[in-house]
């Protein structure tokens, strides 16, 4: 079943968009853009991949580009960063009001300025509201699993919007790491061609993208709503079903040491593995400590998230993000609302983080932990919003 | 008479060509065309110009607009040779 490579998380991502056979892909190829879609023409231009790939002027016309390629009913992938993700913003919204099941890599980088390119979680973040589907990967092999799973999300009758998979800047996109690769034809038979339901036809021509007035764009945005609803039942089908073909099953979180912890650690990406690592040695101290990674951001898996905190005593929300004026980042913010109806509510505080690639070290983990051991002594929380790790 | 959003297709789609005819644009309008049916000459020169089409034109040529659909734009009653349209407040 399948071979082992290594590959660089870029690599992985050009791989198994590859093999899902995708139809279109179109790509503005400068800074920030990475080597995902110059894999990806060089598979179109040696062959290995039968795909329009449509060299744009701007990260706005590539995605504008993906929307009419995918209302014609094909399978479309893109990928962009930071400032990409930036220009794109306008047709992000009309891709996911359109019911476009565009897969976009989004390899977090910080926004400018200064000019940065290392990782944020930025530009994901920037996107929570804009109706996409948005999974977070935390190695190279989840970032080659979700970019499968993410056509199947996407392409769901029930769901039929765009879908992201995110991978953390340089840590995942420019790092070799081994992984398992399915074969081409287990590929296939996850993901058969798309059979869009609409599409531009001009032997059934219906009309994409007309005016909604006050008459009707409420009723359109409720649908939209649906979807995401949909979507959160369709995220866990589809991760079943994918352990069923590799043995890697997928959730919308993931719980480490969570059931007993004193101190959960709340967090998305690549730190979820350094934290991981923490917590084992502070349990071999006795300290009860736990992880609770987030691989759904959105839709907000909220209650998964309740079950595996419900118990903790503190709460630490780990944003790779700033987000002046909040009350806290972004991740923060979400977890606090989840948590809200609970009868007993663990402290909360967040931890602002790793912005512009800085490491999240083992040592700002613990110190994190030994925070939420301080406010648990104390009773409360002594301050809200912390930074980690700068000067 | 406006449907639920399980009723619509997704994403704002309209499944069948030609439906424009239902979307009634005539409560747009402020002004409205009254035409004098004495003065008229059949010339045919607003059915020419409305940009709509609102204007019915009949077998003998005789007109009549098609309130519905007329946004009050006014173009008819700039053209038409006899002033035998006049453009009146609605609602008067």
């Amino acid at each position: 079943m399948g071979k082992v490579l290594g590959l660089m998380g870029n690599e992985a991502v050009a791989y198994a968009v590859k093999q899902s056979n995708v139809d279109v892909i179109a790509a503005y190829p400068i800074t920030p853009q990475t080597i995902i879609v110059e894999r990806l023409s060089e598979f179109v231009a040696n062959g290995e991949l039968d795909a329009a790939f449509v060299p744009v002027e701007s990260e706005h016309s590539a995605l504008s580009c993906c929307v009419g390629a995918s209302l014609a009913g094909a399978r479309v992938f893109t990928a962009s960063a930071s400032q990409g993700i930036a220009l794109m913003f306008e047709i992000t919204f009309i891709a996911s009001s359109m019911r476009c099941p565009i897969v976009m890599a989004i390899v977090n980088r910080a926004f400018s300025a200064p000019i940065n390119i290392h990782c944020s979680h930025d530009d994901t973040v920037a996107l929570r509201d804009a109706s996409w589907v948005h999974l977070i990967s935390e190695s190279v092999q989840e970032a080659y699993d979700n970019a499968i799973q993410a056509f199947k999300i996407a392409e769901d009758s029930r769901v039929l919007l765009p879908t992201s998979i995110s991978l953390d800047g340089f840590i995942l996109s420019h790092c070799l790491e081994r992984i398992e690769v399915l074969d081409n034809k287990v590929v296939s038979d996850f993901l058969p061609p798309r059979k869009a339901e609409y599409k531009l036809d001009p032997e059934k021509p219906i009309t994409f993208g007309p005016l909604a007035l006050q008459d009707y764009y409420f009723e359109f945005k409720r649908q939209q709503e649906e979807a995401m609803r949909n979507a959160l039942s369709v995220v866990k089908e589809v991760g079943k079903k994918y352990g069923e073909i590799s043995g890697r099953t997928y959730g919308t979180v993931k719980k480490f040491m969570t059931d007993d912890a004193d101190v959960v650690l709340v967090c998305m990406g690549t730190v979820a593995g350094t934290a991981r690592v923490v917590a084992r040695s502070l349990r071999k101290e006795g300290k009860k400590v736990g992880v609770l990674s987030i691989r759904l951001f959105r839709p907000f898996p909220a209650q998964d998230v309740v079950e595996a905190l419900r118990n903790a005593k503190a709460v630490a929300v780990i944003d790779r993000s700033s987000a002046p004026g909040c009350i806290g980042g972004p991740l923060f913010e979400d977890i606090c609302t989840a948590l809200y109806d609970l009868p007993e509510k663990p402290l909360t505080y967040n931890i602002i983080a790793g912005l512009g690639g800085r490491d999240i070290t083992p040592e700002h983990i613990k110190q994190i932990y030994n925070t939420g051991y301080k406010y648990i002594k104390e009773g409360k929380v002594l301050e809200k919003v912390l930074w980690v790790g700068v000067r | 008479m406006l449907k639920g959003w399980k009723e619509i297709p997704i994403g704002g789609m309209i499944l069948e060509p030609g439906n424009s005819v239902n979307f009634k644009t005539g409560d747009w309008r402020a002004m409205k065309p009254v035409i004098d049916k004495n003065k008229c000459i059949k010339c045919l020169m607003c059915w020419t110009f409305c940009p709509e089409p609102a204007i019915i034109r009949h077998e003998d040529n005789s007109v009549d607009i098609n309130y519905d659909f007329c946004k009050g734009c006014g173009i008819c009653a700039k053209v038409c040779p006899r002033k035998a349209i006049t453009m009146v407040p609605e609602g008067e």
